[in-house]
């Protein structure tokens, strides 16, 4: 339901309009608002629905997309990485075992710095084969040079793919990224979405600028074999490029808070300031966490949450600033990580804080393999306890398993 | 109509200086195929010697826009390239037609490729996919693929005191293509330069996909010496072993008759790779070989409407 705007842009005074999407709904129309020359994809539950939105916008003519329907995954990101190269602003989506196919090539499309942006529907992995949510799949490729974004609504899924193409074609940057939804939890589920019209999107987010790097006016060698005398420094670019990213998320977040009036960042805080618990968690867990946060604050319990919206580049320095103050820090995953001291984002967080002057506490919950809820009153339990352990300063498991029968 | 030596261009596209071997059937297939192109190019090459051998960073053998990704992909990233020249000439950023070409080995093709490749196929995109098989992994050190022929030594087939080397037969490559039902399909061999040559004019002039296969001798690993490439590349089609032939709009016809064959034998003995066949042990393997190149030629020129002999 259209309703005024409180943010004018550019003067003119746009009025405001609310959209009922499902995640990968509202990622389709952000997509159709981001003049994508090429989307390349292979349907896979729980993206199913993005691409087939997307195909319903081809098929209607509301776009000039060239719609690649390839026959696996592994072509699927092919197909992105030759479109990107060629100059065209590319968008592909996946899940799980879709994920698990392409990982050869995401290294390839992040070394070959492809500005591609991917929607992925985070899935569990087989065996034993499970089309539920949690976030084995991008923990499975968190190494391939992508950047990392977890959304916790309908919402954010939709501001973050317009923000993905814009931060992924920074000069500076020239890097993928995935915009990553809980599957079925965001993926399939409906919300209201305030999203812009075309022309505002187009105002932020123009067409790719002419960048083709396989242009026959102008030979190029892409994709030459780099023997030990130069792939180190080809790699060592890369990261640098890397090390680009919050500069660039910086300068586009604000651009986009000032036309929306919605602040994104590397991360979103919950009543950290004076927490001697925080909760750390990615995705859409962050609403439950928060909401038990509030009751929790309401009767005086200094709680707090952390949602970290960038995973790559790990914001370590942000990170470790808001949680030296607490006293305990208890770090969700919803992946695991075999044979590993921890899950994959509390190892991120420990040899985070173990150069940080101040050290927490921090205790590692693993939760919600295939889709199982985690509920209120779980997460209220873990904040007690944490808040327990805050007053002896000592922790009970180390790595916790909650919601499964032992 | 056939391509003439006097109006060819003398413009190397792949440039010399690369590090194939002397004797490398790739090189000439990719050489002569870079001499038909009628505009703005850009090539796509799947993993291989070919990739290895000509784009060792910071050098390039490459005059016109290339892209290499990964191994089994070839013809997928080509879908991409092909679909993003189209989508930014839709949107104005774009102006003139880019043709694509892709150069993959028979590993790349046969075997790792296949699917990518019927994908694409299957899609109908406008590229020019060209096969230069020399059948086997040679970039790997000479293991088997889809594409070696029945009896041939390899490093993952080897001639042992049993087993006389492949024991399963190449597959009908162009066959699998032509049954996507593209508008062409061929084979051809590097010592038929001109045969070559046309079929790559014709199949860029494709409006969709086109599928060249060509026969591009491995002196390394076909055991012959580098100087008999062309030799070799000959032989095969001399001796019916390999049929030179198109397939357009799914009618057959041959391009080289062979009218008076020589004996399969004649091949065998000139390439180490077959060497163990001559042994008493494995009596019998030449004659097996001979039958199947006959029904396979009698097969391909009856498709072909030749009269049968």
């Amino acid at each position: 339901m259209p309703c005024e705007g409180d943010h004018d842009d550019g003067g003119v005074k746009e009025m405001r309009t609310r959209m009922g999407f499902t995640g990968d709904e509202a990622l389709a129309y952000a997509a159709k608002q981001s003049t994508v020359d090429v989307v390349s994809a292979y349907p896979i539950t729980p993206q199913t629905i993005m691409v087939e939105l997307f195909s319903e916008y081809v098929a209607n003519g509301e776009v000039d997309t060239n719609f690649v329907c390839v026959e696996s995954e592994h072509s699927a990101m092919s197909a992105c990485v030759g479109a990107s190269l060629t100059g065209a602003r590319v968008l592909t989506a996946t899940a799980s075992q879709g994920l698990a196919l392409m990982h050869e090539m995401m290294y390839i499309a992040s070394g070959l710095r492809c500005p591609i942006v991917m929607g992925v529907a985070n899935r569990a992995l087989s065996a034993p084969i499970n089309i539920h949510g949690d976030q084995s799949d991008m923990m499975g490729s968190r190494d391939c040079g992508w950047i990392q974004i977890y959304c916790e609504n309908a919402q954010e899924s939709y501001d973050w793919t317009l923000q993905a193409f814009k931060i992924a074609e920074d000069p500076n940057v020239l890097l993928p990224v995935t915009v990553n939804l809980d599957g079925f939890i965001l993926s399939h589920a409906m919300e209201g979405v305030e999203v812009l019209s075309d022309e505002q999107a187009k105002r932020f987010l123009p067409p790719r600028r002419l960048d083709c790097r396989l242009d026959p006016k102008n030979p190029a060698t892409i994709g030459a074999l780099c023997l030990p005398d130069y792939y180190f420094e080809f790699k060592k670019q890369q990261d640098e490029a890397m090390k680009q990213v919050p500069a660039a998320l910086a300068k586009v977040t604000e651009e986009y808070m000032r036309l929306t009036g919605r602040r994104y960042g590397m991360m979103d805080e919950f009543e950290t300031k004076d927490a001697e618990v925080v909760l750390v968690c990615l995705g859409s867990t962050a609403g439950t966490a928060r909401s038990v946060a509030k009751e929790l604050r309401a009767r005086g319990k200094k709680v707090g949450l952390l949602k970290l919206w960038l995973y790559r580049p790990f914001p370590s320095n942000e990170v470790a600033d808001v949680i030296a103050g607490s006293k305990v820090v208890v770090v969700l995953d919803r992946a695991l990580s075999f044979g590993a001291p921890y899950g994959a984002l509390c190892q991120d967080i420990v040899s985070t804080m173990y150069t940080s002057r101040s050290k927490p506490l921090i205790s590692n919950v693993i939760y919600g393999l295939g889709g199982r809820d985690i509920t209120p009153s779980e997460i209220g339990s873990e904040y007690e306890e944490a808040l327990a352990a805050a007053k002896t300063g000592v922790l009970g498991e180390q790595v916790k398993f909650v919601g499964v029968r032992e | 109509m056939m391509v003439v030596l006097k109006e060819l261009t003398t413009e190397e596209l792949l440039a010399p200086g690369h590090r194939l071997c002397g004797g490398c059937g790739a090189s000439i297939a990719a050489r002569l195929a870079l001499k038909m192109t009628r505009g703005p190019t850009v090539v796509v090459q799947s993993t291989g010697c070919l990739e290895v051998a000509t784009t060792i960073y910071p050098y390039t053998a490459w005059r016109v826009p290339y892209a290499h990704i990964a191994f089994e992909n070839a013809a997928a990233v080509a879908s991409g390239i092909e679909a993003a020249f189209k989508a930014m000439e839709k949107r104005g950023a774009w102006k003139e037609h880019v043709d694509v070409i892709v150069f993959a080995g028979d590993g790349g093709t046969f075997d790792i490729g296949i699917q990518a490749l019927s994908g694409a196929l299957e899609r109908w995109h406008d590229f020019v996919y060209i096969c230069y098989d020399n059948e086997a992994y040679m970039n790997t050190g000479i293991q088997r693929s889809g594409a070696t022929p029945h009896g041939a030594s390899t490093t993952t087939s080897p001639a042992g005191s049993r087993i006389p080397g492949k024991a399963e037969w190449k597959k009908d490559f162009a066959a699998i293509c032509a049954a996507h039902g593209i508008d062409y399909v061929a084979t051809a061999s590097v010592a038929y330069w001109n045969d070559y040559m046309t079929k790559v004019r014709k199949a860029i002039e494709v409006d969709g996909p086109a599928v060249i296969h060509v026969l591009s001798p491995c002196p390394r690993g076909w055991r012959c010496d580098t100087s008999e490439s062309i030799k070799m590349a000959r032989l095969a089609v001399q001796t019916r072993f390999f049929p030179v032939y198109e397939i357009e709009h799914g009618k057959y016809a041959l391009s080289v008759k062979v009218p008076k064959p020589l004996p399969v034998e004649e091949l065998l003995k000139s390439q180490g790779r077959f060497s163990h066949l001559f042994k008493p042990e494995h009596e019998g393997e030449i004659g097996n070989i001979q039958r199947r190149v006959d029904a396979n030629w009698n097969r391909i020129s009856s498709l072909c409407g030749e009269v049968q002999k």
